[in-house]
């Protein structure tokens, strides 16, 4: 019975199993740690919620060979400038309400949810939106009344009438804006942003 | 001449609580399909149900009936190789009973919820009541909790059984992975405004789920299943598990950071994630080395061909659907343009299907013969077209649905990212793509082809056995120096 190989010996993979498994674990724990410190709000890579106090733009950086967002001059959402604190809770207002209209079942958020709407990673920045100026006022119109603002570019598909109220409406663009200037390591590439600013 | 009628009195407590459990995933089951094949004719009718249900409901429903199905599938499972494995009855047989109604009570009102509120304001309380709106664990709060709760009593009734009984090396690792299983769950019980920390912590119940602990859980299922079936040796079996949790783990750990690659997380786990998630492959390619190489050599002679059937189309769809279509796309440098695409949908529709549904496909054809007191199922099971055709159906349906989406996939690969870079002008522009269009009819066409496959699945899980008088098939295993105890499971 003893006469088996190491390599095919229950005994060597059971250890083989319980060690692999708890060095992976530590890992993975110790990466976390790390990981979890470098994405809370306000660092370089997730910018803090008064962010949306300034212009974002999406840039080409050469050294990283991606576009990278770029945090401009003033530029205050809806024309009043916020607080850190006001500005969190307004887009806790539209990351609750993204949520509550299970908007990701639909719509991808960071390339994640479902496939039949657009992704809203850069919404904030498509071109679509036409001009920085008349931008909020059409991200509103659309979030009060997307039925009645319906562009289906083709598709036939509409986004539905989802009971929007005005603040919430207004949370969502800031959730969005705040949203665009996360480092997503240029994710999406190739993106082409709306024109901004005089530069 | 007795015929084999269905007898539940025959069965131990725990394979009477697995009953309910399978009866309660199929119908789930048929529920995924039918949502499915709504949403599926949504992308190219998109007035159907518009402002009554919307995709997004219909989508949601889609993947939970499936999540739930699978757990309810795997509950089951467990609970009726339990008393086999352990050789000792399930120690709360009616707290296995209790959990299974409030289980089941508790996603009628879910579903109930999600049908018919559909959505509510933006505040906290629509997290707790109505839908978390996060893929896959859109469950409300409530029910997350009431999840977690049942959970930790299976957890309770599966480790006290096996203290009381005997230990197995299935059973020691089982044991751990529910542990895994139940504890990762909870990183996906709380709200957060930051959607860099929100996704960081779903994945961890995402990927960690279905990548790791749901895969050596069926892994221990497939070890034990092999037994079962074919009278393969426990010790062979045993080993084999033990290789697999370690290439599972020390690949599927670290892998998840093949979804860290564009959410905000740092650079480093574009090299972590594409390494470890390009190995997570090799514990499949080893699955099916292994079940391939025990049914041919004991000459695919089994008790239970349609289980065994089920088995093999277990380790293929896995290693297919999680490893060479996981494969396919999880390098970043061609992430970054699949990423979000249909391209996931492929893989999605053909991992879960391969890896999970299979294989509790194949438990259950295990537990309809011993119901129907050991009948034969093996060659020659009068209407043995049926189970044929529902494997060839499903099978041909779901990869058909998986190449259609691929298809589709790529254009939008193409058409909206490289080309297009992502633009609302440039995702609808692949979503009118001729080549995209014809995916998706594609895909629905073969959406019916599934649909048909499971109506003739449900039909002759009904009815196989019931007009035969032959008993079991005997194995003989040919391994008189095996001191496993192979033949008394087979006696059971």
């Amino acid at each position: 019975m003893n006469t088996d190989p190491w390599w095919s010996s229950e005994n060597f993979w059971r250890k083989s199993a319980i060690f692999v498994t708890a060095f992976m674990a530590l890992i993975l724990i110790g990466l976390t740690f790390h990981t979890v410190s470098v994405i809370v709000a306000g660092t370089e890579r997730v910018p803090a919620y008064a962010v949306i106090n300034n212009r974002i733009d999406y840039v080409f950086n050469k050294e990283r060979n991606f576009q990278v967002p770029k945090i401009g001059a003033e530029a205050p959402l809806f024309g009043k400038k916020l607080t850190e604190s006001e500005a969190y809770d307004l887009v806790t207002l539209g990351k609750l309400t993204v949520q509550s209209k299970n908007c990701m079942n639909c719509h991808t958020m960071l390339g994640n949810g479902a496939y039949y709407a657009p992704d809203l990673t850069k919404a904030w920045l498509d071109p679509g939106w036409g001009t920085e100026a008349s931008r909020e006022q059409l991200m509103t119109n659309f979030l009060l009344d997307p039925v009645g603002n319906a562009r289906t570019y083709g598709s036939g598909r509409r986004m539905p009438n989802l009971n929007i109220t005005e603040p919430e409406a207004k949370g969502i663009i800031a959730f969005l804006k705040w949203m665009s200037s996360i480092d997503t390591n240029g994710f999406p590439a190739n993106f082409d942003p709306i024109k901004q600013g005089e530069e | 001449m007795q015929l084999h009628a269905f007898n539940y009195s025959a069965l131990n407590s725990g394979q009477k609580v697995a009953v309910k459990y399978f009866m309660a995933a199929m119908v789930l089951f048929a529920a995924q399909i039918a949502f499915g094949i709504i949403a599926g004719l949504q992308f190219i009718f998109p007035d159907l149900f518009f402002g009554v249900l919307d995709f997004s409901v219909v989508r949601m429903v889609h993947i939970n009936a499936m999540i739930v199905w699978m757990l309810f599938g795997f509950l089951g499972s467990v609970y009726w190789l339990i008393e086999d494995e352990s050789g000792a009855e399930l120690v709360g047989a009616k707290l296995a009973n209790f959990t299974f109604w409030i289980f089941l009570l508790a996603v009628t009102i879910v579903v109930l919820v999600y049908l018919f509120v559909q959505i509510g304001p933006g505040k906290i309380e629509s997290i707790w009541f109505i839908n978390e709106g996060r893929e896959y664990i859109e469950a409300p709060r409530w029910a997350d909790i009431g999840i977690v709760a049942c959970m930790l009593v299976f957890f309770y009734n599966t480790a006290a059984t096996f203290l009381k009984g005997k230990w197995s090396g299935i059973s020691g690792v089982l044991v751990l992975d529910l542990i895994a299983l139940a504890g990762l769950y909870m990183a996906g019980m709380f709200y957060v405004t930051n959607i860099s920390v929100d996704q960081h912590w779903w994945w961890w119940v995402i990927h960690l789920w279905v990548e790791a602990t749901w895969e050596v859980l069926v892994g221990c299922v497939m070890a034990w299943g092999l037994i079962k079936t074919l009278g393969a040796r426990r010790k062979i079996v045993t080993t084999w598990l033990y290789i697999e949790v370690a290439l599972m783990f020390g690949s599927g750990i670290l892998g998840l950071g093949h979804h860290y690659f564009w959410i905000g997380t740092p650079e480093y786990w574009l090299t972590i994630g594409g390494f470890f998630s390009a190995l997570e492959p090799i514990p499949l390619v080893a699955m099916v080395v292994h079940s391939v190489y025990d049914a041919g050599s004991h000459g695919f002679k089994s008790t239970n061909h349609p289980a065994l059937a089920w088995l093999i189309a277990h380790a293929f769809g896995n290693f297919l659907g999680g490893g060479v279509w996981g494969f396919m796309h999880t390098l970043p440098q061609i992430n970054l343009y699949t990423h979000g695409t249909q391209w996931t949908a492929s893989h999605g529709h053909l991992a879960f299907f391969g890896a999970y549904a299979t294989i509790i496909i194949a438990v259950i054809y295990i537990a309809i013969q011993r119901a129907r007191g050991d009948v034969w199922m093996s060659s020659d099971i009068a209407g043995g077209w049926r189970w044929k055709w529902a494997l060839g159906l499903l099978n041909a349906g779901v990869m058909g649905m998986t190449m259609a989406l691929l298809v589709s996939g790529y254009e939008q690969a193409f058409t909206e990212r490289a080309l297009g870079g992502s633009t609302w002008t440039a995702y609808f522009a692949a979503q009118n793509a001729a080549w995209f269009v014809q995916g998706m009819n594609w895909r629905a066409i073969f959406g019916f082809v599934t649909a048909a496959g499971l109506v003739l699945l449900l039909w002759d899980m009904m009815v196989i056995g019931r007009g035969d008088s032959r008993d079991i098939q005997e194995l003989n295993t040919g391994h008189a120096d095996d001191n496993s105890d192979t033949g008394a499971i087979l006696a059971t």
